[in-house]
């Protein structure tokens, strides 16, 4: 009842080919003699089809080979944000992130997102970084008794922040940006995207309490436009733009 | 061992159990436990829209809407429940509205509608702009906006914590009819550290989603794995309806990814490999946006009749070569983008080959219109609670309109965390946990980590594969008693080898490996209960469809099945479908 390449491999064979990965493990429990928290890299070969992905390669390695590889995992299709991860030096998800797209003749390194305390393997403590969502207030600010019905929204206002409505918190953006690596204070691009989301919707009245919070020293100067977070971003969010925007309003007074 | 007691505890945080969190941390002392992180919920996952009669496009009301889900879940549903549904729709819009959930505008500033599968005009002359929807990102938004208001409530969470256990008082199979089976609370593992803690509450709320990971091509995350519904069956409950699976029409072939219908609500056609439009036979009025059971149910057929497209014949193609790119862009930008980067397929200028792809269990955990679970036909358990997919209330019978999943979570969501609080203020105590509530738990943890190393050979990853691969097989489109048989002798001997299960990792903090072989158990049982209602419903209704008996028998079968697990194995029941003013005619679109 399935469309599986298995049935019939003679008949359109999806590609097959070996990877190999190379993967930075923690161990928070000491075994095998290991200090708790030791850090190492270790091997693993797949099979893996052209249309694998990274996440599909770590459940290769885990279902097949070594069951105390962990990662977290859900959706597998890049919308709930759990497996944001450092795939050859680049934040990347792994339910995204194509093998075949990767140079799969040389191998694939897979460490944690940088910048957050790891747990085990590829799982950090995301604490800190919601921490930093929760700073900035992300919820509609308005005043006055709720009309009956919808509050009104042109089209047209509604696009102004559709941008920043996509983002799945999967930290990516925030533990690529370089000024995050080393500052422990900043919010880190996420944060200021979530703010950016209330800031420029019509209907919120917060956005001068949500600028005063970005104005701090933690804040959004701390922004040198490195460009990591736009790259990062698995849902294509415009961050540095969105940062912009939210400086320009702090400079010139008007949202 | 940790011991935390509140009013209500609620298991779960994707839709409904944020919206029951909204409700209830407002009236009692409240914590939501997730094996996840909220935001991580499958809830964000859906994408078309959600159900409600507006009225904001074109002429609609709560009636047709109401009419529409009783004749799409074919007859099934429970006629006082979708009343509730469709008629608290427009609130729970309007409410999400005020909330911040930024819904795609009219030009005059209103929340946009669009069509949908199955939603029509006054009872079925046309289909209708009912869905309310951002983009194709409704359960994105619905999911962040419920956290967002979480966050401004300070609602209580504990991610990573995944309850293994419901603690009653009482057994809800020996009590007599009429005497109190009440709730003490949940025992829980916390998956950072390996701990287990016990929680006493007056009130628990089951939203723990659906069990999609059943079959092998699944919309579903990895994490949705039946377990409230299972918890439930372990603890003595009923489940109802299991049989009903609802099958996706347009999932990403080979892989399960879904794209939305709103696909073909904006305009999207089905074609087999002649090119031809194949839905104008099976459904002359509204073609591609009939109810998904009858679309999934024709892709299967032309697929099996030869029709099928691709080197393998094995799947039909979803058309939306003829949109504007800048409409597919508007509207449905997400979906396109998974048919590039999994397929490799450019929707602007090709066909994008689809599936169907297992995508929701209409069945669930028995509940009332309170969302107050039941023990039996009628009986309730004090302080219990089940909302969203792991319930079955039940407002999809036998095929659930797609939209009125998020409208549901909204709704019952809202009414279960009500009522939960409500209950708990109510009662002074509720029942103490005993001495020994944590020792299930602890013994299941235990023996899984004595197997590390241990005599035990089988895998859990291939137990589970060769499940999903049954499933699919024998249980999923088209089902006869000789494939359900062979499904059931199948998940026997996986169970009889589940006994023998090695896992691998020693370590006691993120043992994702015990979580799996935690998870495995509930599907086992859950695939069996899914089977043995399969296997006593000998009609053709919605979702279910049987070979051998390819016809909906009115006569014999407007109940619901209740599936119970007792020493003696599974015993199945019978509950009658609440009929108020609509009585079951054909299903012609």
């Amino acid at each position: 009842m399935t469309a599986t390449a298995e049935a019939e491999p003679e008949v359109g064979a999806v590609e097959s080919f070996t990877v190999t990965l190379k993967i930075l493990r923690h161990d928070p429990d000491g075994l095998d003699g290991r200090e708790p928290g030791t850090e190492y890299w270790e091997e693993f070969e797949v099979q893996a089809h052209a249309t694998d992905r990274v996440l599909d390669a770590l459940h290769a390695i885990k279902w097949e080979q070594d069951g105390s590889l962990a990662f977290r995992r859900s959706c597998a299709h890049g919308v709930c944000g759990s497996d944001a991860m450092r795939i050859n030096a680049r934040n990347r998800l792994a339910c995204k992130t194509l093998l075949k797209d990767l140079n799969p003749a040389r191998p694939i390194t897979v460490e944690p997102i940088k910048g957050l305390p790891v747990e085990k393997d590829l799982i950090v403590d995301m604490e800190p970084f919601f921490a930093s969502y929760r700073d900035i207030m992300p919820f509609l600010m308005a005043s006055g008794p709720a009309p009956e019905r919808e509050r009104l929204q042109s089209p047209e206002d509604r696009e102004r922040f559709d941008d920043t409505t996509k983002c799945i918190l999967c930290a990516a953006c925030t533990t690529a940006c370089p000024v995050f690596w080393t500052d422990g204070q900043y919010f880190g691009p996420q944060a200021i995207v979530g703010a950016h989301r209330f800031i420029f919707d019509s209907r919120d009245e917060g956005e001068w309490d949500r600028l005063e919070i970005l104005n701090d020293k933690a804040g959004v100067w701390k922004c040198r436009t490195a460009f990591n977070c736009t790259e990062a971003c698995p849902r294509g969010i415009e961050v540095t733009k969105a940062i912009a925007e939210v400086k320009r309003a702090l400079t010139s007074g008007e949202v | 061992m940790t011991e935390h007691e509140y009013d209500v505890v609620i298991v779960g945080a994707g839709g409904a159990g944020m919206r029951a969190a909204l409700e209830s941390s407002q009236r009692a002392k409240t914590a939501v436990l997730t094996k996840l992180y909220p935001t991580r919920s499958h809830t964000g996952a859906a994408q078309g829209g959600m159900a409600a009669a507006l009225a904001n496009v074109e002429d609609d009301n709560a009636e047709w809407h109401t009419f529409d889900t009783i004749k799409g879940g074919d007859y099934l549903v429970d006629q006082d429940a979708a009343e509730i549904l469709c008629t608290e729709a427009i609130d729970a819009v309007l409410d999400l509205e005020k909330m911040g959930l930024p819904f795609n505008r009219t030009t005059a500033g209103k929340v946009d509608q669009r069509r949908f599968g199955g939603h029509t005009r006054n009872h079925g002359e046309a289909a209708v702009r009912r869905a309310c929807y951002a983009a194709d990102r409704t359960g994105h938004m619905i999911l962040q906006t419920l956290y967002q208001q979480c966050i401004k409530q300070e609602v209580e969470f504990f991610n990573e914590f995944y309850v293994l256990d419901l603690i009653l008082d009482g057994d809800p199979q020996a009590a007599a009819d009429g005497d109190e089976v009440a709730v003490a609370g949940v025992v829980a593992y916390q998956l950072s550290t390996g701990e287990v803690h016990t929680f006493r509450a007056k009130s628990v709320v089951f939203a723990t989603g659906g069990a999609g990971k059943v079959f092998k091509t699944t919309s579903n995350a990895h994490t949705l794995t039946g377990d409230g519904m299972g918890i439930a069956l372990r603890a003595g409950l009923p489940l109802e309806d299991m049989e009903f699976f609802q099958f996706h029409p347009t999932g990403l072939a080979g892989l399960g990814i879904l794209l939305s219908e709103a696909a073909r609500g904006e305009g999207g056609i089905l074609r087999n490999s002649e090119g031809e439009r194949f839905m104008e036979r099976y459904a002359p009025t509204i073609k591609d946006l009939a109810p998904r059971d009858m679309v999934a149910r024709a892709m299967a057929n032309e697929v099996r009749e030869g029709r099928g497209c691709g080197p393998n014949k094995d799947y039909v193609l979803l058309d939306l070569t003829h949109l504007e790119p800048k409409h597919i862009d508007e509207k449905l930008p997400d979906i396109t983008e998974f048919a590039r980067t999994y397929l490799g397929v450019e929707p602007y200028t090709e066909p994008v080959p689809v599936f169907p792809t297992a995508h929701y269990a209409m069945g669930g955990v028995p509940t009332n219109v309170n969302a107050e679970v039941l023990r039996n036909n009628t009986d309730v358990v004090k302080g219990l609670y089940a909302a969203g997919e792991v319930a079955c209330v039940s407002v999809h019978g036998a095929n659930r309109l797609g939209t009125n999943s998020l409208l549901d979570i909204n709704v019952f969501g809202r009414r279960a965390g009500i009522a939960a609080a409500e209950y708990a203020t109510s009662i002074d105590a509720g029942p103490a946990l005993p001495a020994d509530a944590a020792s299930r738990v602890e013994g299941m943890v235990t023996s899984l980590r004595e197997t590390v190393g241990g005599s035990g050979t089988e895998r859990v990853a291939q137990i589970r594969k060769e499940l999903q691969e049954t499933m699919d097989m024998n249980v999923q489109v088209f089902r006869t008693a000789e494939s359900l048989a062979e499904a059931a002798s199948v998940v026997r001997d996986l169970r009889e080898r589940y006994e023998s299960i090695a896992i691998h990792d020693r370590g006691t903090r993120f043992n994702t490996d015990l979580l799996e072989a935690v998870e495995l158990g509930f599907l086992l049982e859950l695939a069996e209960v899914v089977i043995a209602g399969a296997d006593g419903r000998k009609e053709s209704r919605g979702g279910h469809y049987r070979e051998d008996f390819p016809t909906r028998d009115d006569e014999n079968y407007m109940q619901h099945t209740m599936v119970y697990s007792t020493p003696d194995g599974l015993r199945m029941d019978w509950k009658p479908v609440v009929v108020t003013k609509y009585q079951p005619m054909e299903r012609k679109y």
